[in-house]
């Protein structure tokens, strides 16, 4: 009864690492607007198809990666990260079960959330930018939320 | 009470575990970013995490080095010196500007009544190499391959070949931070160079434009003027050139001219970047003491 699943911290791990280059790789132009926020894509998923492979430790440390990498205020990116992770982790349950199609609306509302705290914190610190392009990454996240699904899924045996 | 077989862990302690997880996280980060933004305290925090993040920098620069290595160990016969010929030409014209610049200095010191000539308002400079272009509407930024062990200093002029590029925003031990003038969050204090007039030029999260955004309708300000720092706000030196003028829009309904200018320095295309340390003392250094001007 008591089986000992091996959690997939490797494949966690090496995909954090590619999509914190991904994410701050340089793009020209439009690209880098739309770019979805892979990180926070990355650690979605894991949050949802593994919950106890990295725990909130994990989000924590890109988030702080995200802060060095970004020049942002040390700990923003973190605890958006780390609420993120957080809220699918606590419904990754339900959220598992669902179609495909409906995972993306999540995921889309999850990022959405995620910016919504950035842009709370910007506000506060004092790097308000009134530019509706931010708003524009969660929705390429969560149309290609199937690709993403598609790849990470691969890298372990599901449960 | 509902539990996993033989393990003896309830499901809802795992449940209240991570949530009091989160709340542990949450508040460390929220105390990160109160010592972060309020007291500067993780100054030395964030310069060991810049060093962590170095080889990643170097790591997500490697295609375009690699690309950029290839170009030059690749490039044919006739492109070398095509080269060759231009950048002879170049230095044949900057050979004759200078041939009058030391009779002018002289001329210009006696007019000023010093004793002599005075030297450059930049005492070293250092060519840094650019590693990480982040250019969008939100922010522009680079990051260069010279930091605190190279001396680089926070808020140092940072300049290209045509002109002003930004200014060091933060120091790791090997790479730094510059904030380019064309970041929505920042302001170069400039003058016009054929009138006098200082103003202050804003950048608008687009490497090719610059607006002015303070001038009155009546100013004197037109078209093809050329734009210099001016010196106040403490950080850039006088006189390096900045930008120059590209529209001058005066609706007399409205109290302020609408002008935009065109950095001089070829922001998102030049690799190669100068970090120029001021000379103290100097009539064109920044006045000491004052507030940074971001």
């Amino acid at each position: 009864m008591n089986v000992r699943v091996r959690e997939p911290r490797g494949a966690l791990l090496l995909s954090a690492f590619i999509a914190l280059i991904f994410q701050v790789v340089p793009l020209p132009g439009w690209l880098s607007i739309v770019r979805p926020a892979f990180l926070v894509i990355v650690v979605i998923y894991w949050s949802i198809a593994a919950p106890r492979a990295g725990g909130l430790i994990v989000p924590f440390a890109c988030g702080l990666a995200l802060d060095v990498f970004r020049g942002a205020v040390l700990g923003e990116h973190a605890l958006a990260l780390t609420l993120v992770a957080f809220l699918t982790m606590r419904f990754h349950l339900l959220i598992r079960n669902k179609p495909l199609f409906e995972q993306a609306l999540i995921v889309f509302a999850v990022l959405t959330l995620y910016e919504f705290v950035i842009w709370c914190i910007d506000g506060w610190s004092g790097h308000t930018l009134n530019s509706g392009l931010r708003w524009l990454h969660p929705v390429t996240g969560g149309l290609l939320w199937p690709i993403f699904y598609g790849v990470l899924s691969r890298t372990h045996r599901p449960r | 009470m509902i539990t996993f077989g033989g393990s003896g862990r309830a499901v809802h302690s795992r449940v209240a575990a991570t949530g009091l997880r989160f709340s542990f996280y949450a508040a460390l980060c929220v105390v990160l970013m109160f010592a972060d933004q309020r007291g500067h305290w993780l100054d030395y925090a964030r310069y060991a995490l810049s060093a962590a993040a170095y080889p990643i920098q170097l790591a997500v620069d490697s295609p375009s080095a690699a690309w950029h290595w290839l170009r030059e160990n690749f490039a044919t016969r006739e492109t070398l010196q095509a080269d060759n010929a231009r950048l002879r030409a170049a230095n044949r014209e900057l050979e004759l500007r200078t041939l009058r610049v030391e009779a002018l200095e002289t001329e210009n010191a006696a007019l000023r009544g010093l004793e002599a000539a005075l030297p450059d308002v930049a005492e070293r400079w250092l060519a840094a190499e650019v590693l990480e272009v982040e250019v969008s509407t939100l922010r522009q930024r680079v990051i260069i391959n010279k930091g605190a062990t190279d001396g680089v200093f926070k808020s140092q002029t940072v300049l290209a070949s045509g002109g002003l590029v930004g200014q060091v925003m933060r120091t790791g031990p090997w790479s730094s931070e510059v904030i380019l003038i064309t970041d929505p969050e920042h302001a170069v204090p400039v003058q016009v160079l054929r009138s006098g007039l200082r103003t202050i030029a804003v950048g608008q999260g687009n490497t090719g434009v610059l607006a002015l955004p303070y001038l009155p309708v009546n100013s004197d300000i037109r078209v093809d003027d050329l734009l210099v720092t001016s010196g106040l706000g403490g950080v850039f030196p006088a006189g390096y050139p900045v930008a120059r003028v590209l529209d001058v829009g005066r609706d007399p309904g409205q109290p302020l001219a609408q002008v935009h200018a065109q950095p001089l320095a070829a922001i998102d295309r030049d690799r190669e970047l100068m970090l120029i340390w001021i000379r103290p003392g100097h009539p064109a250094a920044p006045l000491p003491g004052e507030e940074a001007a971001r």
